[in-house]
This record gives C-alpha cells, sequence and structure tokens, in this order.
C-alpha cells in the first residue's frame, strides 16, 4: 500500500484474499490517475459538458425568511445530470475501470440513484454493466430499475438475507470475488475496503471546493455550518472535505432516525452503532451482542444502510464534525416544506440534511449562514410520498 | 488431542467444515463426534454471521437456519468445550471478523483455546490485517490459518508463507464457497507453485464436492476441504439422527476412499 489505509483507527481492508491483489491493483491506477493529467483532461469536460458542473449554489430566501434566522445556501447536487452527486463518483471510477482495462462494470445500489449514474456511465462508455439491488428496493424504487434497464445495465435482484442494500453489497463483492479479472466494482459511497472510501471522496469533493468557492464570491467569508445527509456517506464527504481544514466551520452530518433512534427502527450508525467491520472497512456498525449486522430502517432507501464511510467514524470520534438524526416525518416535513418555499422537490435522502436545518437554524442569528448540500431530486420519490398521502387521507 | 499438522502426518488430510448451529448446536455436536468416529482429519466448525460475503447459498443458508436456531458464538464456544475430551480430530473455527470484535479479540483467543480449538479461520481478515489476532491466538497456542487465492502474486505468496501456521488453505479458484458449476483443472500446477514457498501442509478447498474432485485435489494436495457439498447433502435430514448418519456415513466414507488412507 502506497497510501494510508486508515483514518485514525477506521478503514482498512477486511477482505477475503482474492480481492486483496484487486484493491492493490485499484490502488495503483488510481494514484496513477492522480499524477496523470490526461485523466483530470477527460474528466473536467465531462464534468462541465454532460453532468453540467459546476452546479449552482443557491441561496434560498424563502427558507431564510420562514427562518427567520441564518441565512440558507443549497448546493444544487439535484441539479446534476441523473438527478444527484452520484454521478461525480460513477464517472470517475467508470473512466478509471476503462483505463485499467476492466470491460464489465458491477455495483450496487439502494435507491436507485447509484445504479443510474453507473448505468449512465458505463453506456456512455460501452460497458457491460450489472448492478445489484436488493428486492426490497427493486419495489419501492420501480421507476429507477426501468431507467437502468433503458440505459442496459442488467439489475439483478438480491434475494438473499434482509433483501436491501447491504445485501445488494454482499452479493456485488461475491460477484467481484468470482469475476475479479474482468470486472471493475463501482462502490457508490465512501465506504468498503481501501482504496475505496479514499477515492470515492476524492471523486466527490468537487462539491464541496465549487461550494467554497461560491460561497466566497456571494458572502466574502466561508460558511458556519455545513450540513448534508449520511447514509454511507459520500455526499457528506464530498461538501465537507473541502472545509475539514477550517476549523471555525461546524460539520453536521445528519443521519436517518427512520422511526425514532430508540425504536430500533433506524440506520442512525454513529449516533447509535459501535465500530465494528462491515463490507471491508472497519467503521461503525449497526450490529447486535453476537456481531450479527442489525437491518437498518428509513423510508429513504438512500440511508438504509447499517454501516457508515470509516472517514466519517474518525471525524465523529475526533469531534471535528457533529452527527445527528432525522426522523422519517421530519423528513418527510421537510421535504414537503421545501417543495412549497422553494419551488425545489428535493430526495427523501437530502431532506434529513433540510429537516435538522428547519429544526435549528431559525435560532442562529440572521448573519450566520449555514450550508445545505442538497445531494439529489426527489422525483424518484413519488411513489413513497403518494402512498404516504393516500394513507394520511385514509386515517 | 492431535495438533493441527500432525493431522496431515503420514496421509491425505479429509478436512470437513460444517455451520455450527444448522439447525441446532445439538445436532452439530452429534455432527462433529461422527465425523471424527468416520476418520475426518480436520474439523472446520463455522461461526453463523449474518452476512457472509465469501460464501456462496449453501453456507449463506445454513448460517440463516443457524442463527435462527438461535447459535452464538458464545453458545457454540461453550459446545466445543463440553465436546473437549470427545473428540481427537483438531477443531478449526472458521468465522468473519465481526463475530471476533463484538466477543472480543482477547477473550475470543483464550475461550477458543479452553474450548480446545487448534486454529482460526477468518476468511475477510488477510494477514496484513490481522495481526493483533494472529498473536493473540499464538499466545494461546492456536494457530491463525491463513489462505492464498489462485491471483495471489508470488510477493504476497511469500508474506503470507512467513506467517502462516498450522496449515495453508489454498482456495481452488476465484469465487466464494460451493459449487462452482465449472469442472477443476488440475491444481498440480496451483499446488506446486505454493509449495515452493512453504513446508507447511496445504489443504486445498471451494468447490470440491464429489469424490472425483476430491480424489482430483488430493493428487496435488496435502488435504481436501468439503463444506457446501456436505451441508447440502444433511440439510433435508433436520435433526433425525438416524437420517443424518445414514446420509453422512457413506458420503464420508466416499470421500475418505478418493482422498487416500496413505500418502503416496
Amino acid at each position: 500500500m502506497k497510501t494510508s489505509m486508515y483514518f485514525g483507527p477506521f478503514g482498512g481492508q477486511y477482505v477475503p484474499e482474492t480481492l486483496v491483489p484487486a484493491l492493490d491493483e485499484l490502488e495503483k491506477a488510481y494514484l496513477a490517475s492522480l499524477e496523470d493529467p490526461s485523466f483530470s483532461a477527460e474528466m473536467a469536460p465531462l464534468l462541465r459538458d454532460y453532468v453540467g458542473r459546476p452546479s449552482p449554489l443557491y441561496f434560498a430566501p424563502r427558507i431564510t425568511e420562514s427562518l427567520g434566522g441564518a441565512k440558507v445556501y443549497l448546493k444544487r447536487e439535484d441539479l446534476n445530470h441523473t438527478g444527484a452527486h452520484k454521478i461525480n463518483n460513477a464517472l470517475g471510477q467508470v473512466l478509471l475501470a476503462r483505463r485499467m482495462g476492466k470491460r464489465r462494470i458491477i455495483a450496487e445500489t439502494g435507491a436507485g440513484m447509484h445504479g443510474v449514474a453507473t448505468a449512465t456511465a458505463a453506456a456512455l462508455f460501452g460497458l457491460e454493466c450489472v448492478v445489484y439491488m436488493g428486492e426490497e428496493d427493486v419495489h419501492r424504487q420501480a421507476a429507477n430499475v426501468a431507467r437502468m434497464d433503458l440505459l442496459g445495465a442488467k439489475v439483478v435482484s438480491v434475494m438473499s438475507g434482509t433483501r436491501t442494500l447491504k445485501d445488494a453489497v454482499n452479493e456485488a463483492i461475491r460477484d467481484w470475488v468470482t469475476t475479479v479479472e474482468d470486472s471493475f466494482y463501482v462502490i457508490g459511497s465512501v465506504m468498503g475496503p481501501h482504496p475505496y472510501p479514499l477515492m470515492v471522496r476524492d471523486f466527490q469533493k468537487i462539491i464541496g471546493e465549487e461550494a467554497k468557492a461560491q460561497i466566497l464570491e456571494k458572502e466574502g467569508r466561508l460558511p458556519d455550518q455545513v450540513v448534508a445527509c449520511v447514509g454511507g456517506g459520500s455526499n457528506a464527504m464530498g461538501i465537507f472535505h473541502a472545509f475539514v481544514e477550517h476549523p471555525e466551520v461546524a460539520l453536521v452530518g445528519v443521519e436517518a432516525a427512520g422511526r425514532g433512534v430508540e425504536t430500533g427502527l433506524h440506520a442512525a450508525t454513529i449516533s447509535a452503532g459501535k465500530p465494528g467491520v462491515l463490507h471491508g472497512s472497519y467503521s461503525y456498525v449497526l450490529y447486535d451482542g453476537d456481531g450479527q449486522i442489525q437491518p437498518a430502517h428509513s423510508i429513504s432507501a438512500g440511508l438504509d444502510y447499517p454501516g457508515v464511510g470509516p472517514e466519517h467514524s474518525h471525524l465523529a470520534e475526533t469531534g471535528r464534525a457533529s452527527y445527528v438524526s432525522a426522523t422519517d416525518d421530519e423528513a418527510v416535513e421537510a421535504f414537503r416544506r421545501t417543495c412549497r418555499l422553494e419551488g425545489i422537490i428535493p430526495a427523501l435522502e437530502s431532506s434529513h440534511a433540510l429537516a435538522h436545518v428547519y429544526r435549528s437554524a431559525g435560532s442562529l442569528p440572521k448573519d450566520t449562514i449555514v450550508l445545505v448540500n442538497l445531494s439529489g431530486r426527489g422525483d424518484k420519490d413519488m411513489d413513497t410520498i403518494l402512498s404516504l398521502q393516500s394513507k394520511e387521507e385514509q386515517s | 488431542m492431535k495438533s493441527l499438522s500432525s493431522a496431515f502426518e503420514g496421509k491425505k488430510a479429509l478436512v470437513t467444515y460444517i455451520a455450527a448451529g444448522d439447525p441446532d448446536l445439538d445436532t452439530t455436536a452429534y455432527l462433529l463426534k461422527l465425523l471424527d468416529t468416520e476418520g475426518v482429519d480436520v474439523l472446520e466448525v463455522g461461526i453463523p454471521f449474518s452476512d457472509p460475503l465469501a460464501d456462496g447459498p449453501v453456507i449463506q443458508q445454513a448460517s440463516q437456519r443457524a442463527l435462527a436456531g438461535g447459535a452464538t458464538l458464545k453458545k457454540i464456544l461453550g459446545m466445543l468445550k463440553d465436546l473437549r475430551n470427545e473428540i481427537s480430530a483438531p477443531r478449526v473455527l472458521m468465522g468473519y471478523m465481526n463475530s471476533v470484535i463484538a466477543y472480543g479479540q482477547e477473550k475470543f483467543a483464550a475461550d477458543a483455546a479452553g474450548a480446545g480449538v487448534s486454529g482460526v479461520i477468518i476468511p475477510d481478515l488477510p494477514f496484513h490485517q490481522g495481526e493483533k489476532l494472529a498473536s493473540l491466538l499464538r499466545e494461546q497456542g492456536v494457530d491463525f490459518i491463513l489462505m492464498v487465492t489462485p491471483n495471489t502474486p508470488a510477493e504476497r505468496l511469500r508474506g503470507i508463507c512467513e506467517r502462516a501456521s498450522g496449515f495453508l488453505y489454498c482456495v481452488s479458484r476465484l469465487g466464494v464457497t460451493g459449487e462452482s458449476g465449472t469442472a477443476g483443472a488440475s491444481p498440480k500446477e496451483y499446488i506446486d507453485r505454493i509449495r515452493s514457498h512453504t513446508s507447511l501442509p496445504l489443504a486445498l478447498g471451494f468447490g470440491v464436492g464429489t469424490p472425483e474432485k476430491a480424489a482430483l485435489a488430493a493428487e496435488a494436495a496435502d488435504g481436501v476441504v468439503v463444506g457446501s457439498a456436505l451441508i447440502s447433502l444433511l440439510e433435508p435430514c433436520g435433526t433425525d439422527r438416524e437420517l443424518l448418519r445414514s446420509k453422512a456415513v457413506p458420503f464420508l466414507r466416499s470421500l475418505r476412499e478418493a482422498v487416500g488412507r496413505t500418502r503416496r
């Protein structure tokens, strides 16, 4: 290993021996791409002309007005091609795969956004693509399954375990162990074995770098607070990274509290988990006294994961970032409020970050600047919201 | 109790894997005694885990049955401790790292030794990640058994062989445990390559599910590991001892025959 595998005590490579040579090869290719000007020469126009970067930084006047406290800015990752921040990483990894001569792409997906982003990147480069998705998610995110199909990817419905994101990751890893010589595993978050947490963060750090320049231009200073939702944690690491070296900027990760952390039906890994090993790295994990991974629960499929990226565990332990949570109900309320106030339909994932802002930013002084990562758009969540509404009307 | 390396002395070793607690721990205890009586040389005992990412469907389902039956690492160690004087073949625990972390690494090493366990295999703990657990086990006289795979480069193979003890688990192919469907090529070249780096016994496993495959594996390796095929055979028997015995004994004898009784 040429770079550190760890963030403090977290991270590492807890993988079957078969994958060790593949991770070595990946690390080598990844580090070479950082040095190679032709890689960024290929990436930069794609990000600009295909993804639509830089994504705007939007001052949200009516949210700000309704709160009567801090000024709220939204980093509009929802405006990216494919509708979320996921495309930044998927394009980077698929470009890397192509350079490594891999012809087949594997990915896991929860809400389907990373699956769609990866299927998109694979289509763009004419590579075969297989996406693993828990059977339960295949049902609740049917529109994204159809999109992946249109893009030419094969979606495999995962029937093992709890049939959600964690099982999709298991199945993707099992595929990779078997096909490691010609397949590239595009992990969708800052999780998994080294070098993935580092590499995914680096492909996503453009979010924070842009936001930092944009807020300096608009306000002439850094924000006081940066808020992002955390499942695996890629949009949060993406926006946090540029601000980590500025201790005056508070970093707040918002986990999914599901029906409430006290009910056990949640995905608040840092708030309620403990350090353990899941999917190749040592980090906070939800597990019972015997080490069995506990199923997570969240209304948003993208946060419904019992682990979290190792760098978040490190930021939490060192106190550099703080981690709070928002319930399903709070997220849905924030979703609706954002639609009405700003004419923006946010993803249910991002609505968790907004929920924290709605409950906390009103009491902050008026010159406080809060920057929220609006990591994705909510079109994919219409079924969830409509079925909630019909339940509400019946009761 | 025999040491792990002595299990390979003077003959090709037959190594079996069953998931502890599938479908309950009493049945596992019964099976371990039966396997021992039938001349199995090393008994691998699987610790069920909710997310066994190195395992194929057969062991995944066995783990689920064991968890549904209430098996925990603590209870498994208790069962092995109770059996320690009733079984002569060395026992090897095989499980995932989070089970060990939840139990506590120091306590695990001590309790495994106390339960008469000779070796531990953690498929998601490659050696560069497992130095702490390896040294805790070593202090207790328990071997930390490492795996080699067909794509392991020479330099890493040397690193593994320097640290390995007990025996070396040679994974027969890229993939997870269980039947692959593809016919196994002769493993001789693979085993010869590993043998040039170590004098430890070499056990070949993954996808060795029939006496034919076992015979082929035993021509090259010092031992053969059979897991998924045995579990699939026994699964329909549930907890019925007579049925288990009637299914297991002929299969074990055919494997024993295929693997051979003596080193050539």
